[in-house]
């Protein structure tokens, strides 16, 4: 095994790693921001308001998110003279902007469907109460049912950001620079594959459990009063 | 609808490919749960202990990044460790045993949970009555544990599959000609990006629903004889 070349390439596979966290943090928000009210949405009674996102949610989750990103970043070319009419075109020529798009759509269909799962666990006397309370509609949802939704659905949207951080691997494939992307160029110019790509799977390690310590803090904190068998963090 | 200009054969080639490699490596993936899930139960400490790191280890890696390790890191490993025993070999990787490995090796760490949930959901009584008749270990397993644990273990294995069937996309990246690799040759040929990718992501879709309604049936049939109330 070549230690030098691990040694030499550390600092670049980290200037990665920055990268992937960046991508991955991004989408996470943004997905977030996107997957709460299409979660609202999902749970409607009207049908033909929660048959449209259930839709989004079925193909998202339906198909590989390799897919996603070739159909944002080189589909996009297809239509090309239609976006530069609206001016997007300057930003799906971006392999970032698209990566950062198909990743954030691809986390808010998860997303919806574990948050869906939140609020349709939410007790049934808690909104009982609130509406006795004289709450209704929005303020119901923002004081009563997505804090409640938010603490079940919890442990289930842990998992979804880790897979994301691994799945953000995927953005190499579009020339992204994130650790796979440095690993990948590097090896293939000094042929020194294993190490580099032990390195790397190394690097994802820390990082998805260094997320995994940090999840289950938050964890602790919001759903310590359910489990007070637990000493309290 | 999509007009493919003659590719749609290629793509329906490169369907069967990927559910070639999905079958080969489901199956994989089980018969490595099956023997991780023993280990972690088995009680003795190497084994509990091995089986633990290969879970805990293979669900922190990306897929992509164990996939371009086996089938470009493995050979170079196996030159260079030759080299130290003063071999001077070449060895290569044919891209369909190192996607359909791999995957199945990656997703036997997910199966392996899915098997020790449905290992402890058989109960007690049921392996007290089989002792109690005089089976011993293996026997009790074979006959008593085994034709129950599916029952448990069907929905996970469900999801198992839904997950892996996606991640066979990924070997396009070490040019296996299927669905996805054939999709990005019909899109540089055609020079229609959009409708390419697009029927193959409606081709992955068509195996997601076709995949659930089997699941459906087959959790149905191993619940057969289950006493509803």
């Amino acid at each position: 095994m070549d230690t030098e070349i691990i040694i030499e390439s550390l600092p670049r596979l980290l200037d990665g790693a920055l990268i992937t966290m960046e991508i991955t943090a991004i989408s996470v928000v943004l997905g977030f921001i996107l997957a709460i009210p299409l979660s609202v949405l999902r749970v409607s009674k009207n049908p033909f308001i929660r048959w449209p996102v259930y839709a989004f949610n079925f193909y998202f989750r339906g198909t590989p998110l390799l897919v996603q990103i070739f159909l944002i970043y080189y589909g996009s070319g297809q239509f090309q003279e239609f976006l530069s009419d609206w001016g997007l075109w300057h930003f799906f020529r971006e392999a970032w902007f698209c990566a950062i798009l198909s990743l954030t759509l691809n986390t808010a269909a998860y997303s919806c469907e574990i948050f869906r799962g939140g609020i349709e666990g939410v007790s049934f006397g808690e909104v009982e109460a609130a509406r006795a309370c004289g709450m209704s509609g929005s303020l119901l949802y923002r004081r009563i049912i997505l804090p409640a939704a938010l603490r079940i659905a919890w442990p289930a949207y842990t998992n979804e950001v880790v897979f994301l951080l691994q799945s953000s691997s995927l953005v190499s494939v579009i020339t992204l620079m994130d650790i796979t992307g440095v690993a990948r160029v590097i090896a293939a110019r000094s042929f020194a594959f294993y190490e580099l790509f032990i390195t790397a799977a190394v690097i994802y390690l820390v990082l998805v459990y260094g997320v995994l310590f940090v999840f289950k803090r938050v964890e602790n904190k919001i759903l310590g009063h359910l489990n007070p068998g637990a000493a309290s963090s | 609808m999509f007009d493919l200009q003659g590719y749609g054969h290629l793509l329906l080639d490169g369907a069967k490919l990927t559910l070639a490699v999905g079958v080969g490596a489901m199956v994989i993936a089980i018969l490595i749960g099956l023997g991780a899930s023993l280990c972690k139960l088995s009680g003795i400490a190497v084994l509990t202990g091995a089986a633990g790191v290969y879970t805990t280890v293979i669900r922190g890696i990306p897929e992509l990044v164990l996939i371009l390790l086996v089938y470009y890191g493995a050979p170079t490993l196996i030159q260079d460790v030759l080299k130290l025993m003063g071999m001077e070999v070449y060895v290569g990787v044919n891209p369909f045993i190192a996607g359909t490995l791999t995957i199945g090796f990656i997703y036997g760490a997910f199966a392996t949970e899915v098997f020790r949930g449905a290992f402890l959901s058989v109960p007690k009584g049921q392996i007290e009555a089989a002792r109690a008749y005089g089976m011993g270990g293996v026997l009790t397993f074979r006959r008593v544990i085994l034709p129950q644990m599916w029952r448990f273990a069907i929905p996970g294995l469900g999801n198992v599959w839904m997950v892996l069937i996606k991640a066979t996309a990924l070997i396009s990246v070490i040019q296996l000609p299927e669905l996805m690799r054939n999709a990005d040759i019909a899109a540089r040929s055609t020079r229609k990006p959009f409708t390419c990718y697009f029927v193959a992501s409606l081709i992955y879709l068509s195996i997601t629903v076709l995949s659930l309604g089997f699941q459906q049936w087959a959790e149905k049939r191993a619940a057969r004889g289950v006493r509803r109330a």
